[in-house]
């Protein structure tokens, strides 16, 4: 396990059920190869996404958090993402002032059908918390 | 509390590639968990039995099954856990497949994040509240968006199973893109003579309601209520009074007008009935064209309608109409032949597209039925098809195969012999795509009994030269480069999305593709049912197709949706918001930003104002919840402890 803890960071995923969570079942269904850094939260709306869930996982161990929702306009809500949007838009210029790089923290809309976006998306962001590296000391000595 | 996990290897597709054994191992030393076993397939019948048996002899009280998708089977599992006494809210899934096996090629990496969304799953499971249904009536009415052929079946088909229909339409008459065809393939039945019928059916049908030009402005509701606006848009003809005679459109003296209906293969009056079998056979001014409205001056239809018919002044009315379900079947469009420069872009007149030709071969067509080029009128004894022109063709976006496009080619060629007897026709294709019934034999007759040539290989450039038109391709089979001479070509052109399918799917709340096809809820298992509960898809807005095909899916979407009526009464989903009134303090923030205004603000016995949910309107979005300050108002299933629990599974570990 040590070994498996070395190679991975800890990437949480917020993905609303309609849109992006089917995204990656296609991602899924299509086998597109992606790194296994992330763990994957569904909720039903990309507006159910409290931002205090974001700052508490970044807060407590995990080294990115990834949000994506269904396309602006085409929310299966109508316009939870709008919400959505406006929270965490103001959640990533608050980042820096909890000392948190804002760069750990993505948002993105990817609808059920781009399962290659998904694959892309996980990609990039998951080379992008490895470049930043490590948020949290390794409680290496804990038994 | 006694948890029980489950873990399915679903054959070799997650035990592949991650490590089940440790997957129980490690999951049985979660606190809470009682029992976890692994089971090759637990969806099938005794994998069922399975869970059942544990939930009595280990006495579990929380299931979790570690499987494939939520999307896939959540469902089949709540049953299951339901039909062994539990709340079916008292069930979990972690998803190990889509999300881990299917993408991650290392098993170790892989086996440690499949440890690690058991987890997850099992310490929102332990959050769990039991929920309950309530149950709703329905509006048994169905709105049907498109008159194509397979709208048209889903309304009879709703209808004869006495079901109230609306059937919105937004050009003047029903009958779609089949009503301009003047064959079918592969049997050369008459179009128009098999679908007339069923069009009048529509007409006359005492259960179907028709729109015809009219358009949906709003949906609002859930399944089982819907409220509809639907705009009957101005046609400038009172169709109360019009006996579609037809003395308007001889006497217009406007005669340009562009044909719709024809394509533009010639122009029409600028008052108009679209073709002689129109459903409502009534006419319709097109304002771009009339004199009296580019003018201000003519009168001309209104002097000679013998029933005082015609009202410049008309507006567009809106009406508000209550339905429980919607069946989509608003069609596709074609690929602008501007879009094919190669092809010359739509400059030359005798490059034209595969339903223009049918519109030209059609008896009521133009031209009455005679083949003749556009720029002369003279009968073409030299005809190149053009296959493919636009579909699979990644470099304008259409990397997809239009479906039936070889097959109409093939229609047309034998058409032209049987109308022109000493013609020579010429395909060029990429393959021939003829996988139906009576559809290979079909595209050998083209070949070996009416001799037409087929040339496998693409079209690389159209150009005039006198009065001949210049097709230059390869022929791959042979390996060199061949040129025809042609006096008409055809473009078998791309079968793309309306333009305005991406606004459909907004107002319907339904997901579509890049290329603004609908999405299905399941490729194989769902073919006609959308994500959101109570619509429905029908025909080629949900992908290229061909007319059995759109038939089939007109039918079944009625047939799904006389299944959801067959009952009185509708279970909601009770994963519903739900305000603690102790923590409420009346702020109303979440009655502002809810989506489906399903929150009141109500007044308690002493006075004091908190929020109040109606469960019915209530959709599950959850928006509430993350706008309350005070974490008084929390949607059951994905309250922010059962999240956090989940949160907390990952980051402290």
């Amino acid at each position: 396990m040590s070994d498996v803890a070395a190679r991975e960071l800890r990437i949480v995923g917020f993905l609303c059920n309609w849109c992006s969570y089917g995204g990656a079942d296609t991602a899924g269904v299509s086998r597109f190869k992606q790194p296994t850094d992330l763990r994957i939260i569904r909720v039903p709306c990309s507006g159910r996404v409290d931002p205090l869930f974001i700052v508490k996982a970044l807060l407590n161990g995990a080294d990115g958090v990834l949000v994506s929702g269904c396309h602006p306009r085409d929310c299966h809500y109508t316009d939870g993402n709008f919400y959505a949007r406006r929270r965490l838009e103001m959640l990533k210029r608050l980042l820096p002032f909890l000392g948190i790089d804002e760069r750990r923290f993505h948002y993105t809309w990817i609808s059920a059908s781009e399962g290659g976006k998904w694959q892309q998306t996980v990609t990039d962001f998951t080379k992008r918390v490895h470049e930043l590296g490590p948020l949290h000391a390794k409680k290496e000595a804990t038994p | 509390m006694r948890v029980g996990v489950f873990i399915c290897h679903c054959g070799n597709n997650i035990a592949g590639t991650v490590d089940v054994a440790k997957v129980a191992e490690e999951t049985r030393k979660l606190p809470g968990v009682v029992y976890a076993t692994t089971y090759m397939y637990t969806c099938s019948e005794p994998g069922q039995e399975e869970i059942k048996k544990a939930i009595k002899n280990e006495n579990l009280d929380r299931v979790v099954v570690s499987a494939c998708s939520p999307r896939m089977h959540e469902l089949t599992f709540r049953r299951t856990v339901e039909k062994a006494g539990l709340n079916r809210y008292f069930f979990e899934m972690a998803n190990i497949r889509e999300h881990v096996s299917w993408i991650g090629e290392n098993k170790e990496l892989n086996t440690n994040k499949a440890i690690e969304a058991v987890r997850m799953a099992v310490e929102k499971v332990k959050q769990n509240k039991p929920l309950y249904s309530s149950s709703f009536k329905i509006n048994k009415r169905v709105l049907v968006i498109g008159g194509g052929v397979a709208g048209m079946q889903a309304a009879l088909d709703c209808a004869d199973g006495g079901l109230e229909v609306l059937l919105v339409e937004k050009s003047p008459s029903v009958g779609g893109m089949m009503a301009r065809l003047d064959k079918t393939f592969p049997t050369i039945d008459c179009s128009i003579c098999i679908l007339g019928p069923k069009m009048v059916d529509v007409a006359q049908h005492d259960k179907i309601k028709l729109y015809a030009y009219s358009e949906i402005d709003e949906i609002k509701g859930y399944v089982g209520n819907y409220q509809i606006k639907i705009r009957k848009k101005a046609t400038y003809v009172d169709w109360t009074k019009c006996t579609g005679c037809g003395t308007c459109m001889e006497k217009c003296p406007s005669k340009n007008s562009y044909d719709h209906f024809n394509f533009g293969v010639a122009p029409t009056r600028a008052i108009n009935i679209p073709f002689p079998q129109a459903i409502p056979k009534k006419a319709k001014i097109d304002p771009d064209y009339c004199r009296q409205f580019v003018k201000g001056k003519c009168g001309v239809c209104a002097k000679v309608c013998p029933t005082k018919a015609i009202d410049y002044e008309m507006q567009d009315e809106v009406i508000t109409e209550e339905v429980g379900a919607i069946i989509v079947s608003t069609g596709y469009s074609l690929i602008d032949i501007e879009r094919l420069p190669e092809y010359g872009g739509g400059r030359y007149p005798d490059v034209i597209t595969g339903i223009q030709y049918e519109r030209i071969l059609n008896a009521s067509g133009p031209t009455s039925g005679h083949i003749v080029r556009p720029s002369d009128h003279v009968e073409p004894k030299t005809v190149v098809f053009v296959a493919c022109a636009g579909s699979r063709d990644k470099s304008i976006g259409i990397p997809y195969c239009s479906n039936f496009c070889c097959m109409y080619i093939a229609k047309q060629a034998i058409l032209t012999k049987d109308h022109v007897p000493d013609s020579q026709s010429y395909v060029f294709y990429m393959d021939i795509r003829s996988p139906g019934k009576g559809y290979d034999e079909f595209t050998r007759r083209a070949q070996e009994e009416y001799g037409v040539k087929y040339i496998r290989g693409r079209v690389s450039r159209i150009y005039p030269k006198g009065n001949k038109m210049i097709v230059k391709g390869a022929d791959t089979l042979l390996g060199t480069q061949v040129e025809v001479e042609a006096d008409l070509v055809v473009l078998g052109t791309a079968v793309i999305s309306n333009s305005d399918a991406g606004h459909m799917a907004e107002k319907l709340h339904i997901s579509y593709d890049t290329f603004g096809f609908y999405v299905e809820s399941h490729p194989k298992l769902r073919p006609v049912e959308t994500n959101t509960s109570g619509v429905f898809l029908a025909g080629a807005c949900q992908g290229p197709k061909d007319i059995p095909a759109s038939v089939c899916q007109g039918s079944a979407a009625a047939s799904k949706v006389q299944a959801l009526f067959s009952k009185d009464m509708l279970e909601s989903d009770p994963a519903v918001a739900k305000v603690n009134i102790n923590a409420c303090v009346g702020c109303l923030k979440c009655v502002k930003t809810c989506p489906f205004q399903a929150i009141k603000e109500k007044e308690l016995r002493d006075g004091r104002v908190v929020a109040d949910v109606i469960e019915t309107v209530c959709a599950g979005c959850g928006v509430c919840t993350s706008t309350c300050p005070c974490g008084a108002i929390q949607l059951q299933h994905f309250t922010d402890n059962q999240l956090l629990a989940e949160v907390n599974a990952i980051c402290l570990t």
